[in-house]
């Protein structure tokens, strides 16, 4: 059985975010980890590898640096890893990057494709979905467990108010979240292991069935108008009232913000 | 086919269990205000097996058109038929606009979807608007009436604003909770249009093994989205049935502060600070609380901060956006009251 | 020269804090109030090879370097001094001493489940009679056909009765020198707890590192097979010495851990605790404490990770052992009790970490060597 985990490098929020002037984050002063729902989705694979033997191919998108996160998931006990960079791919949405990453994945053999939920600089939940979108194959979102059972995936998939135990043919994509399913930590042997490893990098010419069209900057049918830092809190107001006078303030501000 | 013969801002009504959720509502009220700087209409797209007759309330609340589309194979939520479903209505339909909920089921139709039509999808937006794109270029470069998505990323800490100039429909998922609905129109009747979309089983197709609806969860003070908070100034473990009253009419959790728990009124895992948990909720309601630094220090992140004190130099009021010097025996019934009647008439 | 760590070992740093800040810390003030030892944390790195770092893989262990051991020691220090000494005391005590001098039987049967994380180790010497002064020490092992047979006492013992296998030092021969003077003639020996006659005395109350556990080590007619003789009999003192001086680095690394957590947790006390209106981080005399406090720690850190390097590339590093010991040591005392200072009336409550951190931070002028013994050391080398 063949397992492709698909990972992103994202910034690391623990320290604190660090924006540009413009209002765009600066990725680059940040410290940057495996996004925590891909972690997730990898140790989902682990499990299934010390089950059956699968193999475990890790698939990231990203700058040249972004191998890291690939000596991290073989330091986990992740088979190989590929990473995807070129400079031409740069600036893609959600559309853009699964089209790419999907390319990607049409040059290895697949059995169950697993990626986190979402990821927390994007917190679209969007790649997933349309990665499977684009390879035809089926797709379970929002993965709380996941088990394999013959040609098939079985997984319990969480809704707001309930859980489907759904069974899908695979080649199956699945999304997994952080939230239910704690990663194992690397050993210190399998990080020096690590950096013994090669890892396979591919860029646009290696990407076959892939339009120029759907990729990169140009390819993306979202464009960002603007970006800016959140609106910080400003010094808040504290009120005197007789204790009508206060629910009603009390009232007024959670209609204002919409809380009920 | 060019983006002009795109007509109408469509939303996705979604129903679960024959129940319409409060978001598809709420779509349809953003979806008129859009409409209207558009000059066009709203047309909710309700998508389930047997549902026709929730068309009426989808009417009620402003959709001028319902388009149905009614299978047994659509009972259950999969993401395949529905998906099929709603690919059937956008490309027999063209919107211009499509808004789906940002719901569990939305957020994993919403992309599978958009991938299939191949447009872009703006995810879990907090604000829409019609306006011109770029933003700051001369009027004869700006494209006119595109839809601005504004949203969220980077866990709250960033905002940006997004268009979709050059494909159709411009595609969003829409926070629940956020837009408003419009007062509902009690005798309005839906005009239907009944669409057979093509739900043809492919090997894209999941079987449901089972459904197990959740009950009773365990309580986790750090994955709640309201908390009301509770410190000495409650004055004893029985007076926290005010807190629990008010928590219950909002939808929020009980959680307290450390001498709380050292008083033994409540369990330590609903302790808020340093040696408890840190909490990021909407919102927090710190009752009695005076706002020691370890306790600022695990919820000073929550979004809306509300204070109530009697004592009026206490330093919770430093870090709260709304801080009400007052007695809680007196405000919280009445503010659970209040909360209760506002709830019972929508 | 090369100040930076390269990417495999700040991964392996960015594991180890990980592991502190989920799996230790929210233990670390349980386990100093109840002087609990952290036993279920220690079943957690044993799983995850902690507990083998430097270890090669042929016996067992990770197969990393000295310096990704010190990386362990250091993270785990930051958030519970007590923790770091658990780690501190297997790997350089007893792994190094059974690697370094054990036959390859020894390895099989002792080292590869120690470094697999199956067994815990120990390593005692300190006598009630003997501390600096090894001569003053009692406990005899004596040979007794395919045996020895050992009688006397040890204490202070750090991972007693937690530990499975423990190197032991004991008097084998006295010799008498020219002049006639006796001299004691130690070997070592590898004892397996549950061996008849080995018993465990009272466990100690402690300053500080209260979790981990301090015993007394009791033999009466201890009988252990001949095999477990460790290295060279007679040749046991120089043996005891070398393995301190990696010992030493690894309480360098703990006083290094101790005292950089210190001065984390001042910062980010400093910018939230306000007098006179504003953060007490924006007092001029709070910010030259911190930079003093800063540089010391830096100071400490090239020196624990120069001692680290040597180990791996020398065959002899006591002086370098010695100096990062004690300015390591030292540093952690001096900025620890700075600490508690800028925490004011805070910082002597056991809510605050600090608290416990200045008490566990005077252990490591202390044990495995005084400062005064690092000085003579240091001095010994430079008057030779």
């Amino acid at each position: 059985m063949k397992i492709v985990v698909c990972v992103k490098q994202v910034p690391d929020t623990k320290n604190g975010v660090v924006f540009n002037p413009d209002g765009t984050l600066n990725r680059g002063a940040m410290d940057k980890v495996m996004n925590p729902d891909d972690k997730a989705g990898l140790e989902v694979a682990l499990q299934i590898k010390e089950k059956t033997g699968a193999e475990i191919t890790v698939v990231t998108m990203g700058i040249p640096d972004a191998d890291a996160v690939l000596r991290e998931a073989f330091a986990m006990g992740a088979d190989k890893g590929v990473l995807i960079t070129d400079r031409v791919l740069g600036g893609a949405d959600t559309w853009a990057t699964s089209s790419t990453i999907a390319a990607g994945i049409r040059n290895l053999d697949y059995d169950l494709i697993i990626t986190g939920r979402q990821a927390i600089d994007g917190d679209t939940a969007q790649v997933g979905p349309q990665i499977g979108e684009h390879l035809g194959i089926p797709v379970i979102s929002y993965a709380a467990d996941v088990q394999v059972e013959g040609d098939s995936v079985i997984v319990q998939r969480q809704y707001d108010d309930r859980t489907h135990k759904l069974k899908a043919k695979m080649p199956a994509l699945v999304t997994c979240l952080a939230e239910e399913i704690t990663p194992r930590y690397m050993t210190p042997g399998g990080i020096f292991d690590a950096f013994d490893k090669e890892v396979t990098v591919w860029g646009r010419n290696d990407l076959k069935d892939l339009d120029d069209g759907d990729i990169g900057l140009a390819g993306s049918p979202t464009k960002i108008a603007k970006a800016s830092d959140k609106v910080r809190k400003g010094a808040g107001e504290t009120v005197n009232l007789d204790p009508t006078e206060s629910v009603k303030y009390i009232m007024d501000k959670l209609n204002e913000k919409h809380v009920i | 086919m060019s983006l002009e013969e795109y007509k109408g801002v469509f939303t996705f009504a979604q129903q679960v269990d024959h129940k319409l959720e409060g978001v598809a509502l709420e779509l349809i009220g953003k979806g008129k205000e859009l409409a209207k700087d558009l000059g066009t209409d709203v047309t909710a797209v309700l998508i389930g097996s047997d549902v026709k007759d929730l068309a009426d309330t989808l009417a009620q609340y402003g959709a001028d058109h319902v388009i149905v589309v009614d299978d047994p194979k659509l009972k259950d939520y999969r993401t395949e038929p529905y998906a099929q479903a709603l690919t059937g209505v956008i490309n027999e339909f063209k919107p211009e606009i499509m808004l789906v909920g940002a719901t569990a089921i939305g957020r994993d139709l919403g992309p599978t979807v958009s991938a299939r039509v191949k447009t872009g999808l703006t995810a879990d937006c907090t604000s829409l608007e019609i306006g011109n794109f770029p933003l700051n270029a001369p009027e004869d470069k700006q494209k006119k009436n595109q839809l601005l998505m504004t949203r969220p990323a980077f866990g709250g800490n960033t905002i940006a604003t997004i268009a979709c100039p050059d494909n159709r429909p411009q595609m969003a998922t829409v926070r629940p909770g956020v837009m408003v609905k419009c007062e509902p129109n009690k005798s309005a009747k839906a005009d239907i249009i009944e669409y057979k979309a093509d739900l043809t089983e492919n090997n894209k197709y999941v079987e449901i093994l089972d459904i197990v609806k959740e009950v009773g969860k365990k309580v986790d003070i750090m994955e709640a989205k309201i908390l009301v908070s509770g410190g000495r100034g409650v004055g004893s473990a029985e007076n926290f049935k005010l807190l629990e009253d008010l928590a219950d009419a909002i939808g929020g959790t009980v959680s307290c502060s450390r001498a709380v728990v050292d008083n033994g009124w409540l369990p330590k895992d609903l302790q808020v600070g340093q040696t408890g948990k840190t909490v990021r909720p909407n919102v927090y309601f710190a009752i009695g609380i005076s706002g020691a630094i370890q306790h600022v220090a695990g919820m000073e992140e929550s979004d809306i901060i509300i204070a109530i004190n009697k004592d009026e130099s206490a330093p919770i009021f430093e870090v709260a956006d709304y801080g009400i010097v007052g007695d809680l025996n007196k405000i919280l019934p009445a503010l659970t009251e209040a909360i209760k009647a506002q709830k019972a008439e929508a | 020269m090369d100040f930076t760590l390269d990417k495999k070992h700040e991964m392996a740093r960015q594991l180890f804090a990980e592991f502190a800040e989920k799996e230790v810390k929210p233990l670390a003030q349980e386990t100093d109030e109840l002087e609990q030892f952290p036993e279920e944390t220690v079943k957690k790195m044993q799983k995850l090879g902690f507990m083998g770092i430097p270890i090669p893989k042929e016996y067992g262990g990770q197969g990393c370097d000295t310096l990704t051991y010190v990386l362990a020691v250091e993270e785990l220090s930051k958030v519970c001094g007590t923790t770091g000494v658990i780690v501190s005391a297997h790997t350089s005590l007893c792994c190094d001493p059974i690697l370094t001098y054990g036959t390859e039987e020894q390895k099989q049967k002792f080292l590869v489940p120690l470094a697999k994380g199956e067994k815990l180790g120990a390593f005692a010497l300190t006598e009630p009679g003997a501390g600096t002064d090894a001569q003053g020490a009692q406990t005899k092992a004596v040979e007794d056909g395919d045996e020895w047979v050992l009688n006397g006492s040890k204490c202070f013992i750090t991972n007693g009765k937690y530990a499975d296998i423990y190197i032991i030092f004991a008097v084998t021969d006295v010799i008498e020198d020219a002049k006639g003077r006796k001299n004691k003639r130690f070997s070592a020996f590898i004892v397996e707890k549950g061996t008849p006659g080995f018993s465990f005395g009272t466990k100690e109350k402690k300053m500080g590192i209260r979790g981990s556990a301090t015993y007394e080590l009791i033999f009466e007619d201890c009988r252990i097979p001949k095999e477990n003789l460790l290295g060279v009999r007679g040749k046991g003192f120089g043996m005891a010495m070398h393995t301190l001086d990696g010992g030493r680095i690894g309480i360098a690394t703990q006083a290094l851990g101790i005292g950089e957590g210190a001065l984390q947790a001042t910062i980010d006390f400093v910018k939230e605790r306000k007098q006179f209106g504003r953060p007490i981080s924006a007092f001029q005399n709070t910010q030259f404490q911190l930079a003093d406090m800063a540089t010391r720690m830096e100071a400490a850190k090239y020196l624990v990770y120069k001692a680290a390097m040597a180990k791996q590339t020398q065959k002899v590093y006591s002086v370098e052992a010695a100096q990062a010991k004690l300015f390591a040591a030292e540093a952690a005392m001096a900025v620890t009790t700075k600490a508690v200072q800028l925490h004011g009336g805070y910082g002597y409550t056991r809510e605050y970490d600090v608290e416990r951190m200045m008490r566990d931070a005077k252990i490591t002028e202390i044990y495995e060597g005084t400062s005064e013994v690092q000085r003579m050391v240091i001095s010994g080398n430079l008057l030779k």
